[in-house]
C-alpha cells in the first residue's frame, strides 16, 4: 500500500518545507490551532476576565445571551432518552447542524474539537518514532458507536455517553475545574498512540460519525485538482487522518478528483504538505459546474 | 488488493467468512462498550448524599436522561454556589450540584439558574424559589446540637429564608435542670426549599443540620394506610360510638 514509485525522502514532507518554507508548509494546521485555541479562548475569556461571548460549554452553549447553540449529538441523546427539553436546546441543535451542514461535517472534528490535539499528537509520536501503522479497527465501526450511543438512552433513560464523552470533558475540566475527567483523554492517547492509528477519530467517535453524516450535503471539499502533477510521494497520505478518502482521487485515471467522502475531516494538511501543490479547497459545486462546460457544448 | 476487486465471490474485497466474523467481532466491540457505559452510568447513578441538585431538577432519573451538562447554570448562579460534578466525585460527570455546608443556595428570586437551563432538566415551571425543593434540611445529630444539650444555639433557625415556616423552634421543658426550657429547632418539611443555610451556618465543627436529597430525607407512609390523620380518625371512631 505505501510503496511508491520514486524513492521518498528521509524526512516527513521535507520537499514541502523545502519549498514553501516551514510556514507554508504547517499554515492550515497552525490556523487550525488557531482556531481551536479562538473558540475555546471565547468560552475561558467569560469565566477568566467576566467577557460572556459565549456561555457554557460544546455540549450546549449561547452566543452574547441570544443564539443558542447545542451539540445535535447529545440533543439527540436527550430525545433519545425520553425527555422533552427546551426549545432552546432544540434550536441550538438545529443552528449548529446547519451550520456545519454548510462549512463541511467533520470541519468541527478537526478545526473546533479539542481532542483532535490529543489525537494529531499521538499521530506525531506515531510518526516520529516510527512505530508500526495498525489499522485493526474497522472504518464503520463509529456508526455502530453512534448508534449505540442513541440506543443506549433509550433502553437505559439517562444520556449514558455523557458520562465519557471526551469533547465535552475538555471544556469541562478547563471551564469548570473538572479535571478529574481528563484519564479519559490520557486513555485516548495511549490508545492511539500505542494500540491502533488514529483509533478515536477516525474509526470510533460517535460524534465525529454524526458531523461525517451532517456533512454530506457540505458543499465545500477538499480537490486534488492538479492530481497530474502528484509525485507520490505518499506524505499525504502519511499525514491524512482518513486517508481512505485519498485513494479515490489519486488513483490513476481518476475522473472525479472531489473528495466527496465526508469522513474527510477538510483539515487540509494533504494541502500543507504536498510540495507539487495537488490539493485545494474547492466549492464542489463551482467544480461540477465547470465539468459541465463541455456537455453543454455537446447538447448545442 | 486488485486481485480480491476482480474475485466476483468477494463484495468490497472480503469474502463471506471475512464478512461474517467482521460483524461478529463489531458486534462484540460495540456490545462490550455499551454494558461497559451502562454499568459506569448506573453505578454512577447513586448520587452523593451531600451533593444538592439545583433548584427545580428534576426527579434523580428524570434529572440524568434531561441534563446535557453544559454548566450553564453554574455560570449563571451569581454566587459560586453550583459546581460541575467531577469524575469520581459520587454526582454524575458534568451534571450541577452544590454543596449546602461549603456555598448554600441564596435562592434569588429570579431563579437564574433554571432560567439558563436550555434542556429543562431544572423545570422552568418553577417561578417562585419558595416552592423549590432542593432537598430537606434534617436534624440528624440531636446529641451534639446545642440546643438539645440546653443552650439557645438557635443558629440555623435565624438564618432560615423561611423562618418559622420551614424552621420553628419548638419549647419543650427541660428535663435534666426541670426548670429550664429548650428550644428545639424543628423542620416542616413542606415549607423547607433545601437552601442549606441552615447547615451552612450550623456552628458545631460538624453540621448537626443537613440538607439530605428527598428522596433520602423523606419517609412515605404505605399506600395501604387510610389512618394518616389520627387524630380525626380517633374522633370519628368515638362519635361512631365504637370503643378503643
Amino acid at each position: 500500500m505505501t510503496h511508491s514509485s520514486k524513492p521518498k525522502t528521509e524526512r516527513f514532507a521535507e520537499e514541502a518545507i523545502n519549498q514553501l518554507g516551514w510556514f507554508g508548509a504547517h499554515k492550515f494546521l497552525l490556523l487550525r490551532r488557531l482556531t481551536q485555541v479562538a473558540v475555546f479562548s471565547l468560552f475561558a475569556i467569560g469565566p477568566a476576565l467576566g467577557l460572556w461571548l459565549l456561555k457554557g460549554n460544546l455540549s450546549s452553549s449561547i452566543l452574547l445571551d441570544t443564539v443558542p447553540l447545542s451539540d445535535p449529538l447529545v440533543t439527540l441523546q436527550v430525545l433519545a432518552s425520553g425527555h422533552l427539553p427546551e426549545a432552546s436546546l432544540l434550536i441550538g441543535a438545529l443552528v449548529i447542524a446547519l451550520t456545519y451542514a454548510i462549512v463541511g461535517g467533520r470541519v468541527f472534528c478537526s478545526w473546533v474539537c479539542p481532542v483532535n490535539i490529543i489525537t494529531d499528537t499521538a499521530s506525531w509520536i506515531r510518526r516520529k518514532f516510527k512505530l508500526p501503522r495498525i489499522n485493526a479497527l474497522p472504518k464503520n465501526l463509529r456508526y455502530y458507536m453512534l448508534a449505540l450511543v442513541l440506543l443506549l438512552p433509550m433502553v437505559t433513560g439517562v444520556t449514558v455517553w455523557e458520562w465519557m464523552n471526551p469533547v465535552p470533558i475538555v471544556y469541562r475540566a478547563a471551564l469548570f475545574g473538572a479535571g478529574s475527567g481528563l484519564w479519559v483523554l490520557a486513555m485516548i492517547l495511549l490508545l492511539d498512540t500505542f494500540v491502533a492509528e488514529r483509533a478515536w477519530c477516525s474509526h470510533l467517535c460517535p460524534t465525529g460519525a454524526m458531523f461525517s453524516l451532517i456533512g454530506k450535503v457540505s458543499p465545500i471539499k477538499v480537490s486534488a485538482t492538479n492530481a497530474k502533477d502528484c509525485n507520490n510521494c505518499m506524505d499525504c497520505f502519511t499525514v491524512c487522518p482518513e486517508r481512505q478518502v485519498l485513494k479515490p482521487v489519486l488513483r490513476k485515471g481518476a475522473t472525479e478528483l472531489t473528495i466527496n467522502d465526508s469522513d474527510c475531516t477538510l483539515c487540509g494538511r494533504c494541502i500543507d504538505v504536498c510540495a507539487p501543490r495537488v490539493f485545494e479547497y474547492k466549492n464542489r459545486f463551482n467544480t461540477q459546474n465547470s465539468k459541465r462546460i463541455p456537455l453543454k457544448v455537446e447538447s448545442n | 488488493m486488485s486481485n480480491s476487486n476482480r474475485n466476483p465471490s468477494k463484495i468490497n474485497g472480503i469474502n463471506r467468512r471475512q464478512f461474517l466474523a467482521q460483524t461478529a467481532k463489531t458486534g462484540c466491540v460495540v456490545g462490550m462498550v455499551g454494558m461497559g457505559l451502562t454499568t459506569v452510568a448506573t453505578q454512577s447513578k447513586h448520587l452523593d448524599p451531600q451533593a444538592i441538585r439545583p433548584p427545580g431538577a428534576l426527579n434523580e432519573d428524570d434529572f440524568l436522561s434531561a441534563c446535557v451538562r453544559c454548566g450553564l447554570c453554574v455560570e449563571a448562579c451569581p454566587y459560586d454556589t453550583l459546581k460541575l460534578a467531577r469524575w469520581f466525585e459520587g454526582a454524575a460527570t458534568g451534571t450541577p450540584y452544590f454543596t449546602a455546608r461549603d456555598v448554600p443556595c441564596e435562592m434569588c428570586d429570579d431563579i437564574p439558574c433554571v432560567k439558563a437551563c436550555p434542556s429543562g432538566s431544572l423545570d422552568h415551571s418553577l417561578t417562585d424559589i419558595n416552592d423549590s425543593k432542593m432537598g430537606i434540611a434534617v436534624l440528624i445529630d440531636e446529641k451534639n446540637c446545642l440546643n438539645f444539650k440546653g443552650l439557645r444555639c438557635d443558629v440555623c433557625y435565624r438564618v432560615c429564608p423561611l423562618i418559622d415556616e420551614a424552621i420553628t423552634l419548638e419549647m419543650q421543658r427541660n428535663h435534666k435542670s426541670g426548670h429550664h426550657a429548650m428550644f428545639l429547632p424543628t423542620v416542616h418539611a413542606d415549607a423547607c426549599t433545601g437552601c442549606g443555610k441552615c447547615e451552612h451556618a450550623c456552628v458545631t465543627e460538624q453540621a448537626v443540620i443537613k440538607v439530605l436529597p428527598a428522596e433520602i430525607a423523606l419517609g412515605k407512609t404505605a399506600e395501604h394506610d387510610t389512618y394518616q390523620n389520627t387524630e380525626a380518625t380517633t374522633l370519628e371512631m368515638l362519635n361512631k360510638g365504637l370503643s378503643l
